[in-house]
């Protein structure tokens, strides 16, 4: 069994993970809640074990093609695993503060995170399925997991609901796929669909894109978004904008870009034509809202409308601009959650973005911090956001795709309306309260802090080692 | 020819079962209706050669995911008169959704007969000989397919860790089967005389 032992190796990551995640189920269900400090713990150092395993370990294809390691995976596996810790890290402070402990949290994250990884390397349209749904139930669950909280049980509910139908639109795809290519894994299905794609695949993608569209929350399958971000817990909430959404969208760039390399041009009008809903609906729906959770699942529609025009160029320049923007996404939207879950009033955590009036006087480094993130965000250089966008919109123009890139400065613009409210707010409005803000957990504080120092000025510096690793990352993947 | 009537009963009675699903008054009977769906479906699979498969439906779907459905159906204290108030409502819209569907359904069916599908090399080859198809699917299950198998279980697990997450709730006062503490009982604290005068009898009061 060489055969064996090798994809063992290969999938060390993911078994890692797998298996530890059950043996802390033991240690939670027989120590009890008392251990919830001790797994989540546990959790974190598992993540980071599975990190190094994932970028020391060996490259190549395993399980007959199903499971493929390489740059792209490694990259993108380092990146759900280190969201993931954070988010369990975020997590467990807020669990314990609100007295609402339960060791299945950080199970459930690391759990989640096996299938993010499958995700990642899946090179099958099965192991897409199976990853896709061993990271969903977890999300949904962890969506309601203030099962007491009517808000929170509506967001799980609706993200499942509306997470089983997308899955039924992406199974009816793929089952039609593999109708017509007469296989499922990546790479034959790009050389049937080399010969002639003929409307029978090109109908079974574009029900495989709507249904991966839903797992990103691109517009037009946004509706969930911003229901669930406002329902679901804060730190539940920065896992869903960070970790799941890397893997996806690694998992759009593999799956169009592997799978049907020579029908670039039917997928791209697809991709082009979401990302540019995106742009409208991010734009104009964020402009009314009030609670900040809801204000930032309109700005993760748009930022998604950026990563996909990545896609869209489907070049190694464009996949390499896709692995930058969602790393730099990834840590300034950590900032932002972790911004939120350090700031409360008598113990009720700020929601309304009026709240947030009058901060500079009572926390002017936490007001700083949202500032630079804000900015980030809109896409000030040389902020962290600036250098995404740049990346972005350089490969869409290189590609051809130059009108896109237009739509997209545009929808930044009409955004930077509500960013620029919050620093508005913070900086300028009397405070509404004299109700001074809650001494900060420790944990956010610092991660926000962190978040917010990286976008801007540790961002610089790291550029000269991001570039070369998302361009190695990116290398070999591409519409040839 | 036999064959090819029992695909035809088979198949319309899926279908129309399918639809009685979707279109019956009473929950309990939509259930019912897809039991038979169920059934039917087996059928077909037998008919494909697929007896295994066929099996599984029935023992599954039927023994037990409808027979689940069912008792929810009937313990849940659902208004479906209330439920199906947006019936005519949403019927336009639902209706536009359901033609544009069956449109590309016809235009993907008009690719198959066009050849467009896999092509006969690409059909599934023939069971060798002596090898039940029961037996072929247990040779792949745990070889070629082992990763899917065992990710499949772990979707499982997280399946369960959820259901235990949102509904497990701790009560105080509940009475648990403490075995040790049943085996170690003694007579002498279980089991009290007390001296009944004679004539008098006792009142249940005044045994506690």
């Amino acid at each position: 069994m060489t055969d064996l032992s090798s994809a063992l190796q290969l999938a060390a990551p993911e078994v890692t993970l797998a298996v530890g995640g059950l043996v802390l189920l033991m240690i939670g269900a027989f120590a009890g809640e008392k251990a919830t400090r001790l797994v989540s713990g546990l959790s974190v150092l598992l993540l980071l074990v599975a990190t190094a395993l994932t970028v020391t370990g060996p490259l190549g294809l395993a399980f007959g093609g199903t499971y493929i390691a390489d740059p792209l995976s490694v990259y993108g596996k380092a990146l759900i695993f280190l969201s993931s810790a954070v988010a369990i890290i975020l997590g467990d402070g807020w669990m314990h503060r609100n007295k609402i402990a339960k060791f299945e949290y950080p199970v459930l994250i690391v759990l989640a995170s096996v299938g993010m990884g499958m995700m990642a390397s899946s090179g099958d349209l099965i192991s897409l399925y199976i990853g896709i749904e061993m990271h969903s139930l977890a999300l949904y669950v962890l969506a309601a997991y203030r099962r007491d909280s009517l808000v929170a049980s509506e967001a799980g509910l609706k993200y499942f609901v509306l997470g089983a139908l997308s899955s039924g639109i992406l199974l009816y795809g793929a089952s039609l796929i593999y109708g017509f290519a007469g296989s499922m894994k990546f790479d034959e299905i790009a050389a049937f669909a080399s010969n002639n794609p003929g409307p029978g695949l090109i109908f079974g993608m574009v029900f495989l894109i709507a249904g991966l569209a839903f797992k990103v929350s691109a517009a037009p399958f946004h509706m969930w978004t911003p229901d669930v971000y406002q329902g679901a817990p804060t730190p539940v909430v920065a896992l869903f904008a960070t970790a799941p959404k890397v893997a996806a969208m690694i998992l759009i760039a593999r799956v169009l870009i592997d799978g049907f390399n020579l029908a670039h041009f039917q997928w791209a009008q697809v991709i082009i034509l979401i990302s540019l809903i995106s742009f409208a609906v991010g734009a104009f729906g964020g402009l009314m809202q009030k609670d900040i959770q809801r204000l930032l699942a309109y700005s993760s529609i748009i930022n998604i409308g950026y990563a996909l025009l990545g896609v869209a160029a489907g070049t190694e320049l464009g996949v390499q601009a896709m692995l930058m923007f969602m790393t730099l996404y990834v840590i300034d939207q950590f900032g932002f959650f972790a911004v939120l879950l350090s700031l409360s009033r008598n113990g009720r955590p700020i929601r309304n973005i009026s709240d947030l009036a009058g901060l500079k006087q009572d926390r002017p480094v936490t007001a700083i911090a949202l500032t630079i993130l804000s900015l980030s965000a809109v896409g000030i250089p040389p902020l962290s956001g600036f250098w995404g966008k740049f990346y972005v919109f350089g490969a869409a123009a290189d590609a051809g795709y130059w009108m896109a890139g237009v739509a997209g400065l545009v929808a930044s613009v009409v955004a930077a309306f509500y960013y620029l409210r919050l620093i508005k707010m913070m900086w300028f409005d009397a405070p509404a309260t004299e109700v001074k803000t809650d001494k900060a957990p420790l944990e956010a504080q610092w991660i926000a802090w962190a978040a917010a120092a990286f976008a801007f000025p540790v961002v610089i510096v790291a550029l000269a080692w991001l570039e070369p690793l998302t361009k190695a990352a990116a290398a070999g993947v591409g519409v040839g | 020819m036999l064959q090819g009537l029992a695909f035809y009963i088979l198949a319309t009675i899926a279908v129309v079962s399918g639809l009685l699903v979707v279109t019956a008054r009473s929950p309990v009977h939509s259930v019912l209706w897809l039991i038979l769906t169920f059934f039917s479906a087996a059928g077909l699979f037998v008919l494909l050669g697929a007896e295994f498969l066929a099996m599984l439906l029935v023992v599954v779907y039927v023994g037990a995911v409808a027979v689940l459905f069912l008792f929810v159906v009937m313990m849940l204290d659902v208004d479906f008169v209330r439920l199906r108030e947006g019936y005519a409502r949403y019927l336009p819209l639902a209706g536009i959704v359901a033609i544009i569907l069956l449109a590309e359904m016809i235009m993907v069916s008009l690719a198959v007969v066009q050849g467009g599908a896999a092509s006969a090399a690409l059909a599934p080859a023939a069971l060798p000989e002596g090898v039940s198809n029961t037996q072929s699917i247990g040779r792949v299950l745990y070889t070629d397919y082992i990763y899917f198998f065992q990710a499949a279980g772990i979707v499982l697990l997280v399946a369960m860790i959820g259901a235990i997450v949102l509904t497990l709730r701790k009560r105080d006062g509940v009475l648990r089967q403490d075995l040790a503490a049943q085996a170690n009982r003694r007579r002498v604290d279980a089991v009290e005389i007390k001296s009944a005068t004679t004539g008098a009898g006792v009142k249940p009061e005044e045994l506690l």
